[in-house]
């Protein structure tokens, strides 16, 4: 009974009285900590001058292509004379894409707010510090799963007829079903998405999905946010 | 020539004035290299000695250096402008006439700002992509990734409220567009709009608050934020360096 307590209640100070067992040296092995993280140099000079030619680089690129590149300009604002298309910038044109399928509240609230939560709690998800392949674990289970997911997500998207949004969600889906059934031995392709987790096919997803609603929304979209093609220009 | 230009610059650094001002001589040795980040305001969050690594283009692309980089590019060409710029309404369309037609290099000054603005955003993005592939978001750097969304939504933000100061069509109507989506959200939408723009409609009251978030607030928060972001990156132990160059952590 004393012994149990003695343990509950944690280690006494004194080394010579309670003798602690910090490491378990077996033959032909040492208690030496290996780091393979490479040698260290020192911040000055070897940083400072890769930054310091990172900032020339990046000042010559920035001044050539604004003394041939006029920024855009257009008549004084005018509140009477709406422009058809009426675009946001191009980092908001995925999301004015969201709202031409869905309704105001969840194209401009829900699904940029859950973007946002999504993106700050990653680092704090075990499976996503852990970072295993997704096959490793339960394979049967998961690819299920992940099927019905996606079949899911593509009957919601075509029943608001978010093709540009359906579209890049089904190929991602297909790379996904495809790593499931084909043998890492067999080429390179099928070790590289084989061996990612989950976390790089949620990410990858949503880069490929932004990307392509992004694209779309600046070249492809003309009046009235109809389907138009950028070498055929509208209304000119 | 090279070696007298050095031996020169070495015979600078062992003045008193030199010492004076920079708290050490020529960083010639370990402890003086060191002094010289620590020792230095500018330099002092940094970490003294980085790994080697750490360095290779492929491990950051200097994705976050060149972010950084385009801030600062931003708020000297920005302070510039602001000499040129009235956030009244027709005025400001007035002065980008002007920076066009009048001002000096204004032209030019307009271009780079605009340009360094749009490389920011999409450097940011870059930035962030590259560091989650990377893993750079696991343990112990879990908080600056959350540092690194929230300086992500300052760089759109302050993006966002630029794009109304040159008070054209394409600023009137990207930020009515924008504006509008805000009334989609439930109880606190139209309020908030209302607050963000000074009125219904995005008028002269919008202009002048855009033109405080954008040269005052903002920046301000986004300063504070990439001070915490650096630091942070030096206390958590430098970027993260993979055990073996491929595969798995």
């Amino acid at each position: 009974m004393t012994e149990k307590n003695k343990i509950e209640t944690g280690f006494g100070s004194d080394a010579k009285k309670n003798p602690q067992r910090i490491v378990f040296v077996t033959r032909k092995t040492s208690a030496k900590v290996t780091d393979d993280r490479g040698p260290l140099l020192m911040t000055y000079p070897h940083l400072l001058l890769r930054e310091a030619i990172a900032a020339q680089i990046l000042t010559v690129a920035v001044v050539l292509v604004a003394l041939f590149w006029d920024a855009p300009l257009e008549q004084l604002a005018n509140p009477l004379l709406t422009p058809n298309p009426a675009k946001a910038p191009w980092y908001f044109l995925g999301l004015q894409e969201l709202l031409h399928y869905f309704p105001p509240f969840v194209a401009g609230v829900i699904l940029p707010g859950l973007v946002v939560l999504a993106l700050i709690v990653i680092p704090y998800f075990n499976v996503n510090i852990e970072g295993a392949p997704i096959w490793e674990r339960n394979p049967a289970r998961h690819f299920r799963n992940y099927v019905a997911v996606i079949v899911a997500l593509t009957v919601l998207l075509a029943a608001f007829d978010a093709w540009t949004v359906a579209a890049p969600t089904l190929a991602i889906g297909a790379v996904l079903i495809w790593s499931y059934f084909a043998k890492s031995e067999a080429s390179a392709a099928a070790r590289y998405f084989r061996s990612r987790p989950l976390s790089w096919w949620l990410m990858t997803w949503f880069v490929f999905v932004a990307l392509i609603l992004t694209l779309v929304g600046t070249f492809f979209r003309g009046p009235g946010w109809s389907w138009v093609w950028p070498w055929r220009p509208y209304g000119a | 020539m090279a070696t007298t230009l050095h031996s020169l610059l070495d015979q600078l650094r062992e003045t008193r004035a030199w010492k004076s001002v920079f708290r050490r001589g020529p960083a010639l040795t370990n402890r003086t290299r060191s002094q010289a980040v620590f020792g230095n305001l500018f330099l002092h969050w940094m970490p003294v000695k980085v790994r080697e690594k750490s360095l290779a283009v492929r491990a950051s692309y200097y994705l976050g250096s060149i972010s950084f980089l385009l801030f600062l590019a931003l708020t000297i060409t920005g302070i510039l402008l602001m000499f040129y710029y009235h956030p009244a309404v027709p005025q400001a369309y007035r002065d980008m006439k002007d920076l066009r037609f009048v001002v000096s290099n204004g032209v030019f000054l307009r271009n780079a700002h605009r340009l360094a603005a749009q490389l920011m955003v999409l450097l940011v993005f870059l930035h962030m992509f590259h560091v989650f592939y990377r893993g750079g978001y696991k343990p112990p750097h879990e908080f600056n990734w959350v540092v690194g969304v929230i300086l992500l939504l300052v760089t759109l933000f302050l993006s966002y409220t630029g794009y109304l100061l040159p008070w054209d069509q394409l600023a009137f109507w990207a930020i009515t567009v924008g504006t509008n989506i805000m009334s989609a959200m439930p109880v606190i939408g139209g309020k908030l709009r209302f607050t963000l723009l000074g009125g219904n409609l995005v008028g002269e009251n919008a202009l002048l608050r855009f033109y405080v978030m954008h040269v005052v607030v903002l920046p301000l928060i986004a300063f504070l934020f990439i001070g915490i972001h650096f630091w942070r990156v030096q206390k958590d132990g430098g970027l993260t360096v993979r055990s073996k160059d491929d595969g798995k952590e």
